[in-house]
């Protein structure tokens, strides 16, 4: 679904990403997790058509992405970002509904199809009985979930989450990394999402896909676990993860 | 759409059109509504009467409508746009561009020694201020073509907006006395010195900027989630930026043009419109925005006159209050 092919990214002065070929699969929870800077967000941003490329190509369903118009790429890739969106007087359900800009005419009216999905996109995130509360007046995860709803009502096969479980506690960052992982198999869509959570990358996903400067692995979870290159990334003196992943795995 | 939001346009609506009515009341000369109506429906009246209302307070009141519903709305706009509920019809530079113009006009001409026969004096204050709103508003946008982020070029209007004005401070000091004074004056802002002639351009202009405004109501509300979502929802950002600064052009740099430089109705209005119909889909608050603006002014028009004072200070003193409390209120609100 997502190709990257020789792909370099980062700054002239310093190279994040360099020379990137794999493919991120459809139907499948990929996790994309690395350090603080390695550039998670910056592919992200990149595969969103939102950032720079140094070298190299990015495909969107065997298209290249400078290609792709602007509507097209609208219907083809959702992103939620870790921007937040804390307006007065905005109603959840207004922000959902916005995801259908890609498909409303020039003033933005809704039609019955329209309304149906941004309820559907609601109920999936169990956030309908919020829709018309404003942003203003909801906790971080509560916002977190709405912008996911957003991205489900864009309608796109592929969804490009920016560290969605920052805000959350425990439960709410298994319930939601959950919520995509049902997303990406029930519905077939193709969910890549940066995060900090090893233990959920490791127990909820498909596939992981670990930044190791400069360079990015993107193997299936049980690979990436035998590879040992969690460990190479994340072991320090006081922390021993080798330990910790291979208890999450025996649950 | 809501039953209470039906009933706020509704009242509003009413409200403007009253206020419309009493605006050509009051004036030196009183006039009773009985009177105001049979002139505007063409019946019996007193001629001088029937001359004061048809040639002055009529297009003094629609003028105060038009311009009201065009600051407004390019305020609701630059807000939305800059993302920062302190932006306004100004933040471009508009009307220190109309100042450079109108200073260039009545000051600048005896410093250079032209003659009144020059370009800017057969195009007079208005179309003078409306070259140099343009002039600044086009360098914004070409300067903006090439800055990704909106609070970069928030900040190039506010500082081209202060260099210009430092221009003009210069014109002003080496300007004579009598210039001086009639420059003070247009910065104090005026509705009544279009004249018939100037609003048949008044009309077309603002009425133009509206249509674009009406066309940016979907761009507008996709930006509220900022540019980054609007970008991968498939919205061009340079192209929705051209757009709302063309209208702002020709919304708050006709305005400014033709009446000086109004202020406070472009900030403090669209907060009132958020609050009275607690909506933030533009669909609503723009014709929300409109509507109370043009009240507002209205409302402002009628108060300077009763006190016979510039409309200006008005709408500052009415304006200031409104934004402190906004401020205070809510640091969110856009």
């Amino acid at each position: 679904m997502i190709q990257l092919e020789n792909l370099s990214l980062g700054y002239p002065s310093r190279l994040l990403l360099e020379n990137i070929s794999t493919r991120v699969r459809r139907g499948e929870l990929t996790a994309l997790v690395g350090r603080n800077g390695t550039g998670k967000s910056t592919l992200l941003r990149a595969i969103a058509g939102l950032g720079e490329i140094l070298g190299g190509t990015i495909r969107i369903a065997d298209k290249p992405l400078h290609d792709i118009e602007a509507d097209t790429m609208a219907k083809s890739v959702a992103f939620v970002t870790t921007d937040k969106v804390r307006i007065a007087n905005l109603r959840c359900r207004d922000v959902v509904a916005l995801g259908r800009a890609p498909y409303t005419n020039w003033i933005g009216r809704m039609q019955k199809e329209d309304q149906f999905i941004v309820e559907q996109a609601l109920k999936s995130v169990g956030m309908l009985s919020y829709a018309d509360k404003t942003m203003d007046r909801m906790s971080d995860g509560e916002c977190q979930r709405i912008m996911i709803a957003r991205a489900l009502a864009q309608q796109t096969p592929i969804i490009l989450l920016d560290e969605p479980t920052a805000f959350l506690d425990m439960p709410n960052r298994y319930e939601l990394c959950t919520l995509l992982q049902r997303l990406a198999h029930e519905e077939d869509k193709c969910i890549l999402f940066s995060t900090h959570e090893l233990d959920i990358a490791v127990s909820l996903c498909d596939s992981i896909a670990l930044i190791a400067p400069p360079k990015l692995h993107l193997l299936p979870t049980s690979d990436m676990v035998k590879s040992g290159y969690i460990e190479q990334l994340f072991s320090t003196d006081g922390l021993r993860i080798g330990e910790m992943i291979a208890g999450l795995r025996k649950e | 759409m809501q039953r209470r939001t039906k009933i706020l346009f509704a009242t509003l609506g009413i409200a403007v059109i009253t206020c419309f009515i009493i605006d050509i009341m009051v004036g030196s000369v009183g006039i009773s509504a009985a009177e105001v109506w049979s002139v505007l429906s063409g019946g019996d009246a007193d001629p001088i009467k029937a001359r004061i209302v048809i040639d002055i307070r009529l297009i003094k009141a629609v003028v105060a409508v038009l311009a009201g519903a065009a600051l407004a709305v390019s305020g609701l706009q630059m807000q939305t746009l800059f993302r920062n509920p302190l932006a306004g019809p100004y933040v471009l530079g508009v009307s220190s561009g109309a100042s450079l113009g109108v200073a260039l006009f009545i000051l600048g001409l005896p410093v250079i020694g032209m003659t009144s026969s020059s370009l800017f004096a057969t195009l007079g204050v208005a179309g003078a201020a409306w070259i140099g709103s343009a002039a600044i508003l086009t360098m914004v946008a070409a300067l903006s073509r090439r800055i990704k982020d909106i609070m970069v070029i928030l900040i190039l209007g506010i500082m081209i907006d202060s260099g210009v004005s430092a221009i003009v401070q210069i014109l002003q000091y080496l300007s004579n006395e009598e210039s001086l004074k009639s420059f003070v004056i247009w910065t104090m802002g005026s509705l009544g010195d279009v004249t018939s002639a100037q609003l048949r351009l008044f009309i077309p202009a603002v009425v133009i900027g509206l249509i674009i405004t009406i066309a940016a109501i979907k761009p507008l509300n996709i930006l509220l989630l900022g540019e980054a979502y609007a970008r991968t929802m498939g919205l061009n950002i340079t192209r929705t930026r051209l757009l709302l600064m063309l209208s702002t052009t020709l919304l708050a740099g006709t305005v400014t043009a033709f009446c000086g430089p109004i202020g406070f109705i472009g900030l403090a209005i669209p907060h009132v419109a958020r609050t009275l119909f607690r909506d933030a889909d533009h669909r609503i608050l723009m014709p929300a925005t409109a509507l109370t603006g043009a009240f507002s002014l209205l409302v402002c028009d009628i108060i300077s006159k009763l006190l016979t004072l510039p409309v200006n200070t008005i709408t500052a003193l009415l304006g200031i209050p409104i934004v402190i409390w906004v401020v205070v209120r809510n640091k969110n609100i856009v």
